[in-house]
């Protein structure tokens, strides 16, 4: 099956960009709109579209289902793990003023750390339910 | 361990979270259940640690990220929580060594390790709420357990569980929408989501001339009661409770809606007590009345069912109407017996549940006309099926009686005939379907097709022993059960109007 020639060099255009804005989402999250929520969803569309445009198997070549089914733990395990760094390091759960010398700093590596735990398990689930879905037929 | 101590509330929900995302990232069944046996093993002694301080020294407070409350999200662990999490862990921890040979057999063998996934995230959710002194953060492990709960029914083998999972999804989530309305307005009056924080801003000032109040209290009431499946709003549960895998069956009908009827109690006693005069509100007559519909009509309908597991779903359902008609009663006696009677149905309906699972494990069916004599077959399942069978019907000796007694007694507190006679009747139709399935069981001759039944493994037994034993314990023994609950009740009432 062949794929518009279009399309394909188009997405591969912009593939880099949607992924680039995805990372502004994130890390802006911290000054306005924005963070793991949305930029998850951003980074999995990149996935997404390159599977409607180029095919499933690139995109299972690019982003491999045993991969993508780890990250949605795998973010979980982040965010909890956060909060257990505080508990070791002799503070309440998810108390972040003690990750850095400084608390404002310990507070901007949590949220940090929080949300790029967001951000994995959010891309990976967006990915699995869109594999879960287009592999139903075949 | 002087360390650990104080962290005691968080541990209780982070240990099963992060069990649950290494079960789901092992991805092997063996693994996964090591994990969960593990956490579900740990749980129970968390609990106890806490319920052992409350008692000698009062609420345990933990503020999450050393925001102080009502800022920040608080955990609150006082006698009541610390009773519920005790029983809600030690039902988990007791029943998971059955887990690994009966989810063997009923769960497809890849989907096995996101099974405890999903168990491990229920249980987290189930503590949480228990744990969390914030009204918007058991929204959120109302969520978790529920959202759980729906993949763990839907694992059923029978294609009929995905339906039955879609059921419940629809009914659980408008009771969850319903109960975030009534915490929103609660939000609108108070500015606060902390529980202590909502009830000490809401005072008596505001009874006479709030119906945003009134409007908070019927929304959480109704949301809260479509979790706990309180009479008429049962719908989703006795098909959530036939088709799901045996296991999770005994799991949920011993903690899940045990739980939800925590919620009520807590919102009922700690919160809307406080600011609301119940007696000019008909809000404790309607839960009588619907709880007395409960023990009637859901008893009547179990006697004519066909399905072991349907009739047990059933009775659950009319075990509910015991548990909030003591809500109902709301005094010292009445109140007490519906929390006594939370832990001992949570243990007979685990131990009935269990047993289904174990004839199913040996027969792979529950339909009560292929059962006929399978008693002589596997005399041991049978005999603490037996012996739950009697709690349920509430003989003296067993737990259930003592639930009984105290629920009497508060009907009698309050001048009332009705109920006794009604509490009484109600146990005769749980007689008739009791009976029913016992005289199948042991007096009709085994058919060819269960030949080669027998007892189960050591340990699927075990668990369904210890339950057994435990329905006859507590029958006897009322320190823990009724002694702890009326320290609760104490607490709980002293603080309303």
């Amino acid at each position: 099956m062949s794929y518009d020639l279009v399309l394909r060099v188009g997405t591969k255009l912009i593939l880099p960009f949607i992924l680039l804005f995805a990372l502004y989402v994130q890390f802006h999250g911290d000054y306005g709109p924005g963070g793991g929520f949305q930029a998850g969803v951003i980074a999995a569309s990149t996935v997404i579209l390159l599977a409607i445009t180029c095919g499933l198997d690139l995109a299972h070549r690019i982003a491999p289902q045993a991969v993508v089914q780890s990250m949605v733990p795998l973010g979980v395990l982040i965010y909890a793990g956060t909060g257990v760094a505080g508990l070791l390091l002799g503070k309440n759960y998810l108390d972040y003023s003690v990750l850095a010398h400084d608390p404002a700093h310990g507070h901007e590596l949590g949220i940090f750390l929080v949300e790029a735990g967001v951000l994995i398990t959010v891309a990976g689930t967006m990915t699995s339910l869109f594999y879960a879905f287009v592999e139903r037929g075949r | 361990m002087n360390a650990v101590w104080p962290h005691l509330p968080i541990l209780q929900v982070v240990v099963p979270l992060i069990g649950a995302v290494l079960a789901g990232f092992l991805r092997r069944a063996g693994p996964a259940f090591a994990v969960a046996l593990a956490v579900s093993w740990l749980m129970p002694l968390i609990a106890g640690a806490m319920l052992w301080q409350v008692l000698a020294s009062g609420p345990i407070s933990y503020h999450i990220g050393s925001w102080p409350p009502p800022w920040g999200i608080e955990y609150r662990v006082d006698v009541l929580g610390g009773f519920m999490l005790l029983l809600v862990s030690t039902v988990g921890a007791v029943i998971m060594p059955f887990a690994r040979r009966s989810v063997a057999f009923e769960v497809e063998d890849g989907q096995q390790a996101w099974f405890y996934c999903m168990y491990l995230l229920c249980l987290t959710g189930l503590l949480g709420i228990v744990t969390t002194g914030d009204a918007f953060n058991a929204f959120v492990f109302l969520e978790v357990s529920s959202l759980s709960t729906y993949v763990l029914v839907a694992l059923g083998r029978d294609r009929r569980a995905l339906l039955a999972a879609f059921q419940y999804l629809i009914m659980g989530t408008i009771g969850a929408t319903f109960y975030i309305i009534g915490v929103g307005l609660l939000y609108l009056l108070t500015g606060s989501l902390n529980m202590a924080d909502i009830a000490a801003r809401l005072g008596p000032e505001w009874a006479g001339h709030s119906r945003a109040i009134v409007a908070a209290l019927a929304f959480i009431t109704v949301g809260v009661s479509l979790k706990l499946a309180l009479f008429p709003l049962h719908a989703w549960l006795p098909n959530a409770y036939a088709y799901a895998p045996s296991w999770v069956t005994a799991f949920l009908s011993a903690t899940a809606t045990k739980v939800a009827i925590y919620l009520l109690v807590r919102f009922f006693f700690s919160i809307f007590g406080v600011a609301i005069d119940f007696r000019e509100l008909p809000v404790t007559d309607i839960v009588i009345a619907l709880s007395i519909a409960a023990m009637f009509v859901a008893s009547v309908i179990a006697v004519f069912q066909t399905d072991l597991k349907r009739m047990l779903a059933y009775s659950s359902v009319a075990q509910i109407g015991y548990i909030t008609l003591g809500i109902g009663l709301a005094n010292q006696a009445g109140l007490t017996g519906g929390l006594v009677h939370i832990v001992n149905h949570a243990l007979m309906k685990a131990a009935l549940f269990l047993a289904a699972g174990a004839i199913f494990f040996r027969i792979g069916t529950v339909r009560l006309s292929d059962l006929a004599g399978i008693g002589r077959k596997m005399p041991l399942t049978m005999t603490a099926f037996t012996v739950a069978c009697f709690g349920l019907v509430g003989t003296p000796g067993t737990s259930g009686f003592i639930s009984k007694w105290f629920l009497v007694l508060g009907a009698l507190d309050k001048g009332w005939w009705v109920p006794v006679f009604l509490i009484v009747g109600s146990s005769l139709i749980a007689l008739v379907y009791v009976g029913r399935v016992l005289e199948v069981v042991w007096l009709r001759e085994p058919s060819a097709a269960i030949a080669n039944a027998s007892d189960p493994p050591l340990s699927m037994l075990l668990p369904l022993v210890v339950l057994a034993a435990a329905t006859i314990y507590f029958g006897l023994d009322t320190q823990w059960t009724a002694g702890i609950a009326g320290t609760a009740v104490k607490n709980l009432l002293g603080g309303l109007r």
